[in-house]
């Protein structure tokens, strides 16, 4: 893109003045986000790690049915794409017939904590030794801001147009204190990437949900509070403050499973 | 190799393991079962893998990953965790992967009840599920049949980067018979896994196996290739059986175990009289059109025979094209017909059609339930 202004990326190169660069495992593609959305930012965490840890070229990615339907084309990794809310059961097969490979899933609210409830139930109580990144905006973004299974108390979406009842749709589900009750998962957190604090511990827990798999601990999971701007009806930065505000304290941050082998592994 | 006492599913399941399958995912269900549980020893035993997934939808989204990756896999079920397999299928359809699946049928519609029926051959003889495409699907009439048609399913699913379903009747999957088992198939080496397998994009570009083509024409695009493959499976790998066809008048057209009772009907027939020909269709997709086509030519009638209401009838009818009169005679609800059963129904169509000149009767097709 520098080169627009006419400094290619090699002139930077040159010149040694690289602070921040695209990680390998992150394609030169432009995507289709919305502005303000912050599945972008995940995606490059999870590049970054991918980078880090030198597997690039080992890794295959289950992508989803939602927003991130073309996740394929934005990493540079072997790609398969599910159907929705059967992530969890196709990284199975790919995971079992191939052990020496890292399979993560990629998935939204929908997919992952209302359609595919018994694909992640299952594969968590097994312990599939997969990786799991679950996004949590609190609404269908790819069908226009529906109700979704994590969708606030109160919160207005087009098809909870009243705001949502939970005498009438229940309450919102707390994936990540679920999937932790599950002896199969080795480490289960809840992380957002509202701000730079947020973002550099999000990447942290990427990491270690990598490291999990590479050490064939068992399942991990990483839920992400993440912004929807577009259909919350909120600039992005109000959408960031509204995930802190708003989002945070009924879905709080932190660590619901890390097992003395995860422990071990941090320290 | 070694000839022994076989039940049917079990007979399957190690045709299966000496086909080269690497991964079986799997849900119990009568009357499958025992297929799965062979697979729950043997398949470790060997150091593949099984494993018993939370429902068929996920054991056909297990099978699908794993094919992705270019693993031999496959899934079993019976006719209610079919109908939960077709979303899987279509996706595996739409993404070009090989894949074989084994469909023990019992009686419907819902729950039904645990009995043989034929009642699955439109859900697996169409598409599978939303969408264009037909998976191969093979239906033996013997434990024999079944064992040297599934040693041959992973073959016929990778040469075509398709799905092969082997469909048979609740009975064959119970029965016991006498079978041959062929030897075991060497395991697949990487060089032969195909080129599109998901394996970690080591020293290559990166690939992506996906059912999602957002643009129109790419959509059609792969329609169009979807149906030139189809079209080359239906040249290459129709298959029958047909039994004293050549003096036939009249024709009796049934598949599976159904196929198998009308051996007898047919040698009784012959003995009062009826000069009768057996045409058993072995692919039921591809269905055998041309052949029963030319068959048809002259024959005064044709009874189809079926577990079921009349399914099967509708492919006959399309290959037979008002050539001479279509008959049928069904139980249903896992009802199994007996020999005498159909004897009598095809003695009350040669009474009928007696007299009837060749290919006059259009209109007359009827079909009878018992």
């Amino acid at each position: 893109m520098s080169a627009v202004i006419g400094i290619s990326e090699e002139m930077i190169v040159e010149q040694g003045n690289v602070m921040y660069k695209r990680p390998d495992a992150l394609s030169d593609a432009f995507t289709h986000y919305c502005p303000g959305c912050t599945h972008g930012i995940i995606h490059r965490l999870i590049a970054e790690a991918i980078d880090e840890l030198g597997i690039k070229d080992k890794t295959i990615l289950v992508a989803p049915v939602g927003c991130s339907v073309l996740m394929y084309h934005y990493l540079d990794v072997d790609a398969v794409e599910a159907a929705h809310g059967r992530a969890p059961a196709m990284a199975t097969g790919l995971k079992r017939t191939q052990p020496d490979k890292v399979v993560f899933t990629y998935q939204g609210d929908g997919d992952l904590a209302a359609i595919g409830t018994a694909e992640i139930f299952h594969a968590a109580n097994r312990g599939e030794n997969i990786c799991v990144f679950f996004i949590n905006n609190a609404v269908y973004g790819m069908t226009s801001g529906q109700m979704a299974p994590t969708t606030l108390p109160g919160q207005v979406t087009t098809s909870s147009p009243q705001g949502r009842d939970v005498k009438l749709h229940g309450y919102p589900i707390r994936m990540a204190e679920v999937i932790a009750g599950l002896p199969g998962t080795a480490y289960v957190v809840r992380r957002s990437v509202y701000d730079a604090r947020t973002i550099r511990q999000a990447k942290k827990a990427v990491v270690m949900a990598f490291k999990t798999q590479l050490a064939g601990l068992g399942l991990s999971m990483i839920e992400f509070l993440s912004s929807c701007p577009t259909n919350w009806h909120m600039s992005p930065p109000d959408a960031l403050t509204w995930i802190r505000d708003t989002m945070v304290p009924y879905y709080p941050l932190g660590d619901f499973k890390v097992t003395d082998e995860m422990k071990a592994l941090e320290g | 190799m070694s000839r022994g006492l076989w039940k049917g599913n079990e007979a399957i399941a190690e045709a299966a393991i000496r086909g080269g399958v690497e991964a079986f995912f799997g849900y119990p269900i009568t009357p499958q079962t025992e297929l799965l549980e062979y697979m729950s020893w043997r398949m470790p035993n060997l150091g593949r893998t099984f494993l018993q997934a939370e429902s068929e939808v996920a054991s056909i989204n297990m099978v699908y990953g794993a094919a992705c990756g270019g693993a031999r896999a496959m899934s079993s079920s019976s006719s209610p965790g079919i109908s939960l397999m077709q979303e899987g299928l279509s996706y595996i359809a739409g993404s070009d992967v090989p894949a074989v699946l084994v469909d023990i049928m019992r009686g419907g519609p819902g729950l039904g009840n645990i009995q043989p029926s034929q009642s699955d051959y439109f859900q697996i003889t169409r598409s599978t599920g939303h969408g264009d495409f037909h998976p191969i699907v093979l239906a033996p009439s013997t434990v024999q049949e079944a064992v040297d048609l599934m040693y041959g399913t992973f073959l016929l699913a990778e040469k075509y980067r398709t799905i092969v379903i082997l469909a048979a009747d609740g009975s064959l999957g119970q029965m016991m018979e006498p079978a041959e088992m062929p030897p075991m198939r060497p395991p697949l080496t990487e060089a032969e896994r195909g080129d599109f397998a998901v394996r970690g994009a080591a020293g290559r570009s990166k690939r992506i196996i996906t059912s999602l083509f957002l643009n129109e024409n790419e959509l059609e695009a792969l329609n169009l290739r979807l149906q030139a493959k189809l079209k080359t499976i239906q040249e290459a790998e129709r298959r029958w059986e047909e039994i004293d066809t050549a003096d036939a008048e009249y024709l009796l057209v049934a598949f599976g175990t159904v196929g198998r009772t009308c051996k007898t009907v047919l040698r009784e027939a012959r003995s009062m009289g009826i000069k009768v020909g057996l045409f058993r269709p072995i692919t039921l997709w591809p269905f055998p059109w041309p052949r029963l086509r030319e068959l048809a030519a002259g024959k005064r009638a044709i009874l189809v025979t079926e577990m079921n209401a009349g399914q099967m009838l509708e492919d006959v009818r399309l290959a037979v094209e008002g050539r001479c009169p279509v008959e049928f005679y069904g139980r249903t609800g896992g009802v199994m017909p007996l020999p005498d059963e159909i004897l009598e129904a095809l003695a009350g169509v040669a009474h009928t059609h007696r007299s009837a000149a060749n290919g006059v009767e259009l209109s007359h097709v009827s079909g009878g339930v018992r």
